[in-house]
């Protein structure tokens, strides 16, 4: 071509094709951090649990069994909530994004925000009364008290797509949903990914409460701990729940990561 | 005497248009057409009827607010009009399918609206994948697109967009309208974002592009200078989209058809004429060319016997890449290899004004002129105001 074209260079160098972000390095080592922090916590504790002369009451809550049922609990309900919430609130999302419906936006976010101030304790106690005790309510109580951050971020992620580039889809000949799925989703994704993880770790916290309406999990270490004065089960309790959202938590950052679309 | 301006800079208007373009667009035809938004008393666009010929760029300019854009999105139905038709070629487009009629419309943004999580590539075969070409017919096309707009293929294609400027992306957006040869362009400000420098070379290779292409071209921009530039015709619109003039840019500096468009226009439009003119219609001076890592002493002696001040460098490809004084050239043995960023570089098509306006950034007094093969030229004040007294005896003459 003619020789003017050469003179307004890229700004990058090419050290930068192939989309790794600039600051991709520095996340990376962010990321190395926090597991290596869990497994140290991880290991102190197996190690505590393995010296520490336990009573029977402790040795039979504290037995590897039972803290492997605990824990599966425990996980069980986070994972059935989690996929409940991500069907309702992305989905509804980015309904609420979309031309006519954007109207009830204000309305349901004001219901999501409802099921997220109302203390959580309140929540559980108040749907087991109404459909019973166990597993079921307790997911229906985590799901109510964690749909918000999943669904704000969907809508937040959607709506900070810029319109221009909207317009220059349906310009160029892309249907609605063609630009939905290809522009306004991958590029919302990572807001989107924020908001799970939040609802993620907000889930592994709140469901030790789940143990009030006989649901199971870690809460029940806490509870038992608390009523014997049991100090020994108490912590244990809190430390493996707080290890268990730090491990989630970084599970999420990974994906969250991962998922980036390329070029941002 | 603006009667003889308008003949003189007419002729060599209708050169600029006649040469042999080869015609791949279709004419586009407005038939009353119409927006009227609810709750507004006042139609955005009123009425319209509007004839623009196939293969021909026609600028809409206009304050804003005054229609002009609303009027661009009804052509791909981006904006649906309230009444009226619209005819690509011979079809009324009002009643297709809008998806399928925007595939046929190639459609540029400001900044080029490009994707940020796609690759240029992805970018550009975007409207290809629509219409279902085979994987390699695309890359095929991406790699020809890129080239048209001046980016290397090998260099560019996997590049996103945050990696390159904004006068490279605007390259891409243009790239990616072409992407399916469409026989329609609209552009809607696309080089309002980038710098005036940058905006000069972009619109230098818009001319090059449309004289390869023939494609028709609509085009909205308030900046008049760019209208005259770049126009075949302007269509001059006051507030729902009046239509108060639509003639050669000539004619609209020259005989404004109403005291708007005279003030839309606004003072110097003798000066703006100044636009009218390339430096391809110009006689050029030639300068001693030499390129990097020739014998430097060897080049100060020949440029010494033509009597040259200054020696245009030019890269292994025959592009200029420096434009040193003699002085600067002795102390170095070999001829260097250095890249002035700021060496100031004019294409054949660019306007006077273009050139003018490089030059006196410039500390040589000057610019270099490029063509197809490398420098074509170089061009001086002097060369500027002699074009003028050429004119003005024209004019008097």
């Amino acid at each position: 071509m003619t020789a003017t074209l050469d003179t307004d260079g890229p700004r990058t160098t090419t050290g930068a094709v192939g989309g790794g972000s600039p600051a991709g390095r520095p996340a990376w080592r962010g990321l190395l951090v926090q597991p290596v922090l869990v497994l140290v916590g991880v290991a102190a504790f197996a190690l505590w649990r393995s010296t520490a002369d336990l009573s029977d009451t402790e040795q039979r809550q504290l037995g590897w069994s039972a803290l492997r049922r605990s824990i599966v609990d425990h996980l069980q309900l986070t994972l059935a909530a989690a996929v409940i919430v991500l069907l309702i609130g992305i989905p509804l999302g980015i309904l609420l994004t979309r031309g006519p419906f954007r109207r009830a936006a204000p309305v349901v976010l004001a219901v999501a925000n409802t099921g997220q101030a109302a203390p959580a304790i309140g929540l559980f106690v108040l749907l087991a009364t109404w459909l019973g005790f166990g597993f079921r309510s307790a997911v229906v109580a985590l799901v109510a008290y964690t749909v918000l951050p999943v669904l704000r971020n969907t809508m937040v992620g959607l709506q900070g797509v810029e319109p221009r580039l909207v317009e220059a889809g349906r310009g160029m000949g892309m249907s609605g949903v063609t630009v939905l799925l290809r522009v306004e989703l991958p590029l919302a994704v990572p807001v989107i990914l924020a908001g799970v993880r939040t609802a993620l770790v907000l889930l592994v916290g709140t469901a030790t409460l789940a143990t009030f309406v006989s649901g199971g999990g870690l809460g029940l270490l806490i509870t038992t701990g608390i009523n014997l004065s049991l100090n020994s089960l108490l912590i244990s309790g809190a430390v493996l729940v707080a290890l268990l959202a730090l491990a989630i938590d970084w599970a999420g950052r990974v994906v969250e990561h991962v998922a980036r679309p390329k070029g941002l | 005497m603006s009667e003889t301006t308008a003949e003189r800079t007419g002729a060599t208007a209708s050169e600029r248009r006649s040469t042999d373009r080869e015609v791949s667009g279709v004419s586009i035809r407005l038939e009353g057409v119409t927006k009227r938004y609810p709750g507004q008393s006042t139609a955005a666009v009123d009425a319209v009827d509007l004839e623009i010929p196939a293969g021909e760029m026609v600028m809409f300019v206009g304050p804003s607010g005054c229609g002009k854009t609303t009027l661009l999105k009804m052509l791909n139905r981006l904006v649906e009009p309230t009444d009226g038709k619209i005819f690509l070629g011979d079809d009324d487009v009002t009643g297709q399918d809008p998806d399928q009629l925007r595939r046929r419309i190639g459609y540029v943004i400001q900044a080029g609206g490009l994707f940020p999580h796609m690759t240029v590539a992805t970018n550009i075969g975007l409207v290809p994948g629509m219409l279902k070409w085979d994987k390699a017919r695309i890359s095929a096309r991406v790699d020809e697109l890129l080239d048209l707009v001046g980016l290397d293929p090998e260099v560019y294609r996997g590049r996103y967009p945050r990696e390159l400027s904004g006068g490279q992306q605007q390259r891409v957006g243009v790239a990616r309208a072409l992407a399916a040869d469409p026989p329609v362009l609209l552009m809607d400000e696309p080089f309002g974002a980038v710098d005036p420098v940058t905006r000069q070379r972009l619109q230098d290779e818009l001319i090059r592009i449309q004289g390869e292409l023939g494609k028709t071209i609509v085009f909205v921009t308030h900046d008049i200078d760019e209208a005259v530039k770049l126009g075949d015709r302007i269509v001059v619109f006051d507030v729902g989209a009046r239509v108060v003039q639509y003639d050669t840019p000539e004619a609209v500096l020259a005989e404004p058809a109403e005291d708007y468009v005279a003030d839309f226009v606004g003072a110097g439009a003798t000066l703006k004429q100044l636009t009218l003119t390339r430096v391809g219609d110009v006689t050029l001076q030639s300068p001693l060319v030499a390129r990097a890592g020739e014998d430097a002493a060897d080049v100060v002696r020949r440029a010494t016997a033509a009597g040259e001040q200054y020696v245009v460098v030019t890269d292994r490809r025959g592009r200029p890449i420096s434009w040193p004084t003699l002085a600067e050239l002795s102390r170095a043995s070999t001829v260097p290899d250095t890249v002035d960023d700021k060496l100031p570089v004019v294409g054949l098509r660019s306007t006077l004004n273009d050139a003018l306006d490089a030059m006196l950034a410039a500390s040589q007094g000057g610019v270099v002129v490029t063509g197809r093969d490398g420098v074509a030229g170089v061009m001086v004040v002097e060369t500027v105001m002699a074009a003028i007294q050429q004119t003005r005896g024209q004019v008097e003459g």
